[in-house]
């Protein structure tokens, strides 16, 4: 019998379960991402709030990023594991230009890549804690997918992450359609990022929205969407209320 | 090949698969056989024993004289030629279904009967398309839309219908 005080902290990476860290749960996080296809390529929304558990920790935080020349890729879940991601993307792409052959990653050799890396990460339980959307256009020709964490993917014509799924991807199914105008797209993903920050506790007012063309990416400054809140039925919700709550 | 189960198993394994079909296709001047196909589908199942694909696999084809086969497959790679099958969340109110209409005879006969169903193409067709809309009504993961692929003499054909979207 063992009556030393034999507890040894995780890390310091002694002991049968510290022989790799691995992430367990998600510390800064971002909320969904909603894309969608237009006519001329991809629009893509997402806030840019960073959560720490409940708290607003961060509101400054950039969740979409262009990756060479042809993509764009939106994160939500866990921002340092996106970081990392942006990190692999980066060396793939900087190996990618030292070919010098004309050639360059698409949008589905990126989409690839980043299945690839998510699932092998999932079977090697240590997930990179993210839902991602990559969208681009490559010689005329539009692409928009999603990789989740534990490795499911797909493409199609609007995605969300997150909340994004299920508040954001109904009203898409019901309005979007084939060559959209960029305006009427931008007003889609506004309708569907308001709904999600009227209902998403984690969602905040402050978005961009970034557009990716064969011409190349450009990314809005942050905004804020007008929001209403005078319903009345909201006016005096006590009213005619019954019992103590 | 018809998967179901985990999705991003179910893509990594049938990605595995074309590759292996394409450097058969390399070393040996022609297409895989159906039962060819199927060993190897068993096979990779089982090399994963111990940490599954979450994959639940109908594999169908032509044989090497033209003649169809279906294999039906658990997550780990046990297999068996058969007249037909289903897989997956709504197997267990298809399968009794097929059994009444099918009549698949007993595999403790013998001689050994074959497997083989005695249906027609459009009867064929009209029973997946009857089952999935009657599994559909109960089954809460089945719906939407069905792909339905014919494979003959004359190539690969595929169908498409729309499935309750509840």
């Amino acid at each position: 019998m063992n009556f030393t005080a034999s507890k040894q902290p995780e890390n310091c990476l002694l002991g049968p379960e510290s022989d790799s860290q691995r992430t367990l749960y998600p510390y800064v996080t971002g909320t969904s991402v909603v894309a969608l296809k237009y006519k001329d390529g991809i629009l893509m929304a997402a806030d840019m709030g960073g959560s720490y558990g409940s708290t607003l920790r961060y509101k400054s935080v950039e969740r979409m990023k262009p990756i060479g020349k042809h993509s764009l890729l939106g994160a939500s879940g866990e921002i340092s594991d996106f970081q990392e991601i942006l990190k692999y993307l980066d060396e793939l792409i900087l190996y990618d230009n030292m070919w010098d052959d004309g050639n360059s990653l698409g949008p589905k050799e990126v989409h690839n890549y980043l299945t690839r890396v998510m699932y092998n990460r999932r079977n090697k339980f240590n997930p990179l804690w993210n839902s991602l959307v990559l969208g681009g256009v490559k010689k005329g020709e539009k692409y928009l997918g999603t990789v989740s964490m534990i490795g499911v993917n797909f493409e199609d014509n609007h995605v969300a992450t997150g909340f994004g799924n299920h508040l954001a991807r109904p009203i898409l199914r019901q309005e979007w359609h084939e060559n959209l105008s960029f305006e009427d797209g931008v007003k889609l993903l506004e309708k569907c990022m308001r709904v999600l920050l009227y209902r998403d506790r984690s969602a905040i007012n402050k978005l961009q929205i970034a557009k990716i063309t064969e011409e190349g990416m450009t990314i809005s400054p942050p905004y804020s969407l007008k929001t209403y809140w005078e319903f009345s039925a909201f006016e005096n919700p006590t009213q005619g209320a019954v019992g103590s709550w | 090949m018809a998967s179901s189960g985990f999705q991003a198993d179910v893509k990594a394994l049938q990605k595995h698969l074309a590759a292996r079909h394409l450097i058969y296709q390399h070393q040996h001047n022609k297409q895989m056989s159906c039962p060819a196909m199927a060993q190897l589908l068993s096979n990779t199942l089982y090399y994963k024993r111990f940490f599954p694909y979450y994959s639940f696999n109908v594999l169908g084809g032509l044989d090497n004289e033209g003649k169809g086969c279906v294999f039906t497959y658990d997550a780990v790679g046990s297999y068996e030629k058969v007249g037909y099958s289903s897989q997956g969340s709504g197997s267990t109110l298809i399968m009794p279904f097929l059994d009444n209409q099918l009549k698949s005879p007993s595999p403790l006969l013998l001689p050994a009967r074959d497997a083989v169903t005695p249906l027609a193409e459009a009867e064929a067709i009209d029973l997946v398309k009857t089952v999935f809309a009657s599994a559909s009504e109960r089954d809460i993961y089945t719906g939407d839309k069905l792909e339905i692929v014919v494979i003959n003499a004359d190539g690969i054909r595929r169908e498409y219908m729309d499935l309750r979207k509840d």
